[in-house]
């Protein structure tokens, strides 16, 4: 039995791209204002060496405000701060911005969790060893934390390829998009197996690069 | 809870090492003149506030520490005064001086100024995982800002101090626990420290690392003339490294003094408990043998001589029986010397002995066969009733 497709090949191929552009660029975006942030939460916490509880509080709302907003609300509630960043409302690039923000203060919930489990032990010791507070920072939290923070910006990442699926309502296009026009709403079977096996594929290497680098980490 | 701290005056004039002390002077003596590193602490207290209420963890500690000498201090757990010493916590009363400045008072600055003056070394070493050997090492002296050429030298003197120069590319976690500390000392002695804080250094540790590692603090005390403070609750190690100790008592001083004064002659009920481990009870044979009473028959006077040191008085075999007369038995022995004093006791059993003796005479003057004869009873001749 041959196989013939429903749609041209290219479609997937561009699909792909689009999810690919989305995932990779939000992720990173994530990542630059994810870290900062948590390290923020972290040091303004009461007890932490910033301790500047008024700040830390203000940053939680907030965080907590964006991760109780569904992604679909969001990416249409954020439409103007889009145009503004992106200079469009549709495409890949409109999706970017909603995706980036909806991601960094999940990404960045993670990494507050890594940074609280390094060992205080070891925040002592930097100190009785006269480094200052970013260098503790920078010599201490972010390295020690390291592995639970490349295990969470993997799931990020994941997250992010599945949340990418919903940016088809900005016209962004992207594997999640295809399955839903053609998949979904024409019933085209073909082409939900094929994005659905396409995706699995996508988040197994993701998943496994992550897991991987994690593993050399741990074991060194 | 008890506590107990140490100190030992230097082996040697210390010799001032070749030490990194400000970043950007390298491999210079100290400025001023005179001995550096002083601690002094003056009626310190500390009370933790705990869901049950206050914890009162310290009383009125004041202490005295001399330049290039080690101390120690023993507890269930309490680090509280030894990190009042680098302000890793405040005391809630009281003063810690240090050369004479309240550390209280110091800014950020010369609060991270005075901790690259103040070694520490912990229980659980406390080495960060995600960095080489030499990086945990190098690190007090990278956030100092020491030039790169200058920190690998210093580093590769630091690994040969400790001997794991083969180990400067190995992480933490394929190094063993004494390797782990060897790395902690080296990386607390990396800014050149003055005084070296030793929090339970030891007692993560095996019997035999524990040994090694207190061989290697010795060194660094002779050599580098680093006051070491050290905390432990095994007597044993203070005994080995320490010269003065203080015995802490639910947060206050219980004695203070010259090692094997203290452990010669215990005054306070809790260093007699720190002290139980280490003396030998009779055995229990013995116990079962000994009679009140002189018992009919031929016997043996069993006697209990104890030294405390400090006059130089040795358990003379001949000479005790030659003053105590007849046929002297040893049942058991355990003398030590610490700081070079003797200390310990003698278990003998004394027949054909004159039928009273002024054990309190043999005790004092040309006569003294010990610091104190006690007389634990009787038992039946083994020689002669066989």
């Amino acid at each position: 039995m041959s196989l013939t497709l429903s749609i041209p090949i290219e479609r997937y191929g561009n699909a792909l791209l689009d999810t690919l552009q989305m995932v990779s660029v939000s992720g990173a975006l994530a990542l630059l204002a994810g870290v900062p942030l948590a390290v923020l939460l972290i040091v303004s916490a009461p007890g932490g060496f910033l301790d500047w509880p008024r700040l830390h509080r203000v940053l939680g709302s907030v965080i907590n405000g964006f991760r109780a907003t569904p992604f679909i609300v969001l990416l249409v509630a954020l439409i103007p701060l889009t145009r503004l960043v992106a200079g469009t409302t549709i495409g890949v690039w409109a999706a970017i911005v909603p995706l980036a923000i909806s991601a960094t203060p999940f990404f960045a919930r993670i990494v507050e969790v890594s940074l609280r489990e390094v060992d205080p032990g070891l925040v002592e010791a930097a100190q009785a060893l006269g480094c200052r507070k970013w260098d503790i920072v920078w010599h201490v939290y972010l390295p020690e934390a390291l592995p639970g923070i490349v295990g969470g910006f993997t799931i990020t990442l994941v997250a992010l390829i599945s949340s990418s699926a919903m940016a088809g309502a900005v016209g962004a296009g992207g594997l999640g998009d295809l399955a839903i026009r053609y998949g979904y709403q024409r019933f085209d079977t073909q082409v939900m197996v094929i994005v659905i096996a396409m995706l699995i594929v996508l988040v197994s290497l993701v998943q496994r690069a992550g897991d991987g680098y994690v593993r050399r980490l741990r074991n060194r | 809870m008890e506590l107990s701290i140490t100190a030992r005056q230097s082996l040697t004039a210390p010799s001032r090492p070749d030490l990194v002390r400000e970043p950007t002077v390298t491999l210079a003596a100290p400025s001023s003149g005179g001995p550096r590193g002083k601690v002094a602490l003056r009626g310190v207290g500390k009370t933790y506030v705990s869901a049950a209420g206050p914890v009162q963890a310290l009383q009125d500690i004041d202490l005295e520490i001399a330049p290039g000498s080690i101390i120690g201090r023993s507890g269930a757990g309490k680090s509280s005064l030894l990190r009042t010493i680098n302000r890793l916590e405040r005391p809630t009363s009281g003063r810690v001086e240090v050369d004479d400045v309240d550390i209280a008072t110091l800014d950020e600055a010369q609060l991270v100024a005075l901790r690259r003056r103040i070694g520490m070394i912990f229980q659980h070493f406390n080495l960060l995982a995600a960095k080489t050997v030499f990086d945990n090492i190098a690190l007090p002296l990278r956030v100092a800002g020491v030039p790169r050429a200058q920190i690998t030298q210093r580093v590769h003197e630091l690994l040969a101090l400790v001997g794991l120069q083969d180990k400067a590319d190995s992480y933490p976690r394929r190094l063993s626990g004494g390797q782990k500390q060897r790395v902690g000392i080296a990386r607390a002695l990396a800014s050149g420290p003055e005084i070296l804080l030793c929090d339970e250094a030891t007692s993560a540790l095996d019997p035999e690392t524990t040994q090694s590692i207190l061989q290697l603090l010795r060194d660094i005390n002779h050599k580098l003339g680093i006051t070491i403070i050290l905390i432990t609750h095994e007597m044993s190690v203070i005994r080995e490294i320490a010269d003065r100790v203080l015995v802490l008592e639910q947060g206050r001083v219980a004695e203070l003094g010259e090692i094997w004064q203290v452990f010669g002659k215990p005054q306070h009920p809790a260093t007699r408990a720190l002290l139980a481990p280490l003396q030998h009870g009779l055995p229990q044979e013995l116990q079962q043998a000994l009679q009140p009473q002189a018992p009919a028959g031929r016997h043996e006077r069993v006697l209990q001589l104890e030294f405390h040191g400090g006059d130089g008085l040795q358990p003379d075999l001949q000479r005790i029986a030659a003053v105590v007369g007849g046929r002297v038995r040893v049942l058991q022995a355990g003398v030590d010397h610490i700081q070079g004093h003797t200390h310990g006791q003698l278990v003998l059993a004394v027949a054909d002995a004159p039928a009273s003796h002024d054990w309190q005479a043999l005790t004092q003057g040309a006569q003294a066969i010990a610091h104190h004869i006690k007389e634990l009873g009787y038992v039946a001749d083994p020689v002669h009733s066989h």
